[in-house]
């Protein structure tokens, strides 16, 4: 068994994070809504969203999971805070690419706290567990009332 | 952890030999052993030497795979089996003349008797050949259930089903504006047998039921099933995927309508099940799919169809599949089908009561009587970063809803964890899971 990778995937910030979820409940005076479902394993969450002047102001999440994606929904839910919906596009574009290629020695700067989730790409099997919370958000903000899937 | 009712205590596995040899016989796909050879102990670490996959290390440590519900692996005989064929065999069936198509021909006819054999078929033409258990559920809903369902009929399943013996008659029903009703459980596991006496409607055309849960490894008492059925008129589908590895099937006896299992979770290979129904009833169905091989003459204005069982097997059919099942069904039997449940029964009864160390383990399901699988729950952990953190530690499980999303509702779950065992599996197997367990526990703690 090899417990240092588990501890790049489990970083103290995930498991944290997962077991004590941030901005976890339904949004009051949500503008936008989306649900996120992942067919592998049944998961679902909800995802709100408030817009103001083009700017999300607040994002708050619900539902159940396993702790990569209760994580990622966490920490989604702050970093997403006052950007546009351009600016989270791109914000997604590299978290995508950490959570399937790794970490980029250039990028982690911009990545900020996104940066926990550099030990992903190692359990492909996982990468639409991170995925999941971005996937809903983004479809929210898009105007989809559907739910969206990560398949 | 809950308590566990009925389960075996274990007995020490017993070590006499039975590792089937291949024989070495004319042709393709002949490697019948005489009864007399065969060991009457199993001995699953022999066993395991039969496996070539099972010797690789996976993030370094040894494989244990305990997903065999999903898939089992193949035997190097299967392998063999379906090399030689096309090595030696490969042609068209039941079309050429030349050599090498008469080969292919025979040796897909000899699977169609060995499997025949296996399950106590009356007759070799009842056993169809198809995709896997979902394609022999889908081409009964086609045939027998465009026919003999209609609008305001029933069909009835229960709250036990895989999604493949749920969504094909549940798209019948729609099509038909018939019912589909479902056998509850209790909280157990074990269906409610009074309520399949309710359910069992003058509207019901078929009780399509499982042989064996694959989630929660469930044993349907089938005879009471098929009594209580057939006592109202009802036809009975079994699904016999989780159940033929584990206690085979003796499909006259049974009284079963029509029997589905799949090849690859028997030690064959992907891509081929039968499907088994009385003959009778197979004669007075439609085919399903048109094509060649299932039509004796075809003219523009008319085509006659071919005879049982090619009647269903439009098309050239996965030959070298049936091959690798006709191995695996020599290799079961080689083995000794009675000898291997009492094995996977004893090995059951060790992971239950080893389970029970783990601090927060909740089983899902305890059912009265269990073959195959042990579903479960650590604490609050998600089963699949359990499933994650046991594969870290070579320990292969399956972590979901296992294509039982309403019995997980029913149960009040999204997901469990799911060991299931093999032939080839052992008490070591069941040591692995355990400390991996305690190592996942200690990760989210």
């Amino acid at each position: 068994m090899s417990s240092s990778e588990l501890t790049d995937l489990y970083q103290e910030v995930v498991l944290d994070h997962g077991k004590r979820p941030r901005n976890f409940g339904p949004l009051e005076g949500a503008t936008h809504r989306a649900e996120g479902l992942n067919p592998l394993c049944g998961d679902q969450l909800t995802v709100w969203a408030r817009l103001e002047d083009g700017a999300v102001r607040e994002v708050r999440f619900e539902g159940s999971g396993c702790a990569i994606s209760k994580a990622s929904a966490s920490v989604m839910t702050g970093v997403v805070k006052g950007k546009t919906r351009e600016e989270i596009d791109a914000l997604f574009e590299r978290f995508h690419k950490l959570v399937t290629e790794g970490p980029d020695p250039g990028d982690a700067e911009s990545l900020g706290k996104l940066a926990v989730f550099g030990g992903v790409h190692d359990y492909p099997t996982r990468v639409k567990c991170a995925s999941l919370a971005w996937h809903a958000l983004r479809a929210a903000l898009s105007g989809q009332g559907e739910p969206v899937s990560t398949e | 952890m809950t308590a566990v009712k009925s389960e075996r205590e274990g007995s020490a596995c017993p070590r006499t030999s039975t590792a089937p040899r291949s024989g070495a016989g004319e042709g393709v796909a002949q490697r019948r052993i005489a009864p007399a050879e065969r060991s009457a102990r199993f001995d699953p670490v022999r066993a395991r030497a039969d496996f070539p996959i099972l010797r690789q290390k996976v993030h370094g440590a040894p494989l244990v795979y305990l997903d065999n519900a999903a898939t089992t692996q193949k035997p190097r005989v299967v392998l063999d089996a379906m090399t030689r064929y096309y090595e030696e065999a490969n042609a068209n069936v039941h079309r050429g003349v030349h050599l090498l198509s008469e080969r292919a021909t025979k040796a897909y006819e000899d699977a169609r008797l060995a499997v025949a054999r296996f399950i106590g078929a009356p007759d070799p033409r009842e056993v169809i050949f198809v995709r896997g258990t979902t394609e022999a559920v889908n081409l009964v809903a086609q045939t027998f259930g465009r026919t003999r369902v209609g609008p305001g009929d029933e069909v009835l399943v229960t709250a036990l089903e895989h999604h493949s013996n749920i969504v094909p008659w549940q798209m019948l029903c729609r099509e038909k504006g018939a019912r589909l009703a479902v056998v509850p459980i209790d909280d157990a596991g074990d269906l409610d047998l009074d309520a399949l006496d309710r359910l069992l409607g003058p509207r019901t055309r078929l009780l399509a039921v499982t042989q064996v849960s694959n989630a929660l490894g469930t044993v349907n008492p089938l005879d009471e099933i098929v009594r209580r059925a057939h006592a109202k008129g009802v036809p009975v589908l079994v699904d016999g995927a989780q159940g033929i590895p584990h206690r085979g099937i003796d499909v006259a006896a049974s009284g079963a309508d029509f029997y589905a299992f799949s090849a690859h979770k028997m030690y064959g290979p992907t891509g081929i099940g039968v499907l088994w129904g009385r003959r009778e009833l197979l004669e007075e169905l439609p085919p399903w799919q048109g094509g060649g091989d299932m039509i004796l003459s075809v003219t523009f204005e008319k085509t006659v169809y071919n005879a049982l069982p090619y009647k269903f097997e439009a098309g050239t059919p996965a030959i070298a599949e049936a091959v690798g099942l006709g191995a695996a069904v020599e290799y079961l039997e080689q083995a000794g089908l009675a000898e291997v449940a009492a094995h996977e029964r004893d090995l059951l009864a060790y992971a239950l009561e080893r389970l029970r160390e783990v601090p927060d383990l909740r089983l899902v399901g305890t059912p009265r009587e269990r073959s195959g699988a042990i579903s479960f729950l650590v604490g609050d952990v998600h089963p699949h970063d359990v499933a994650t953190v046991l594969d870290r530690h070579g320990v292969a499980v399956r972590a979901g809803h296992h294509c039982a999303q309403p019995l997980m509702h029913r149960l009040g779950v999204a997901a469990t964890v799911r060991a299931s065992v093999a032939l080839y599996s052992t008490r070591e197997d069941v040591d692995a899971l355990v400390r991996a367990l305690h190592a996942a526990r200690e990760m989210f703690a």
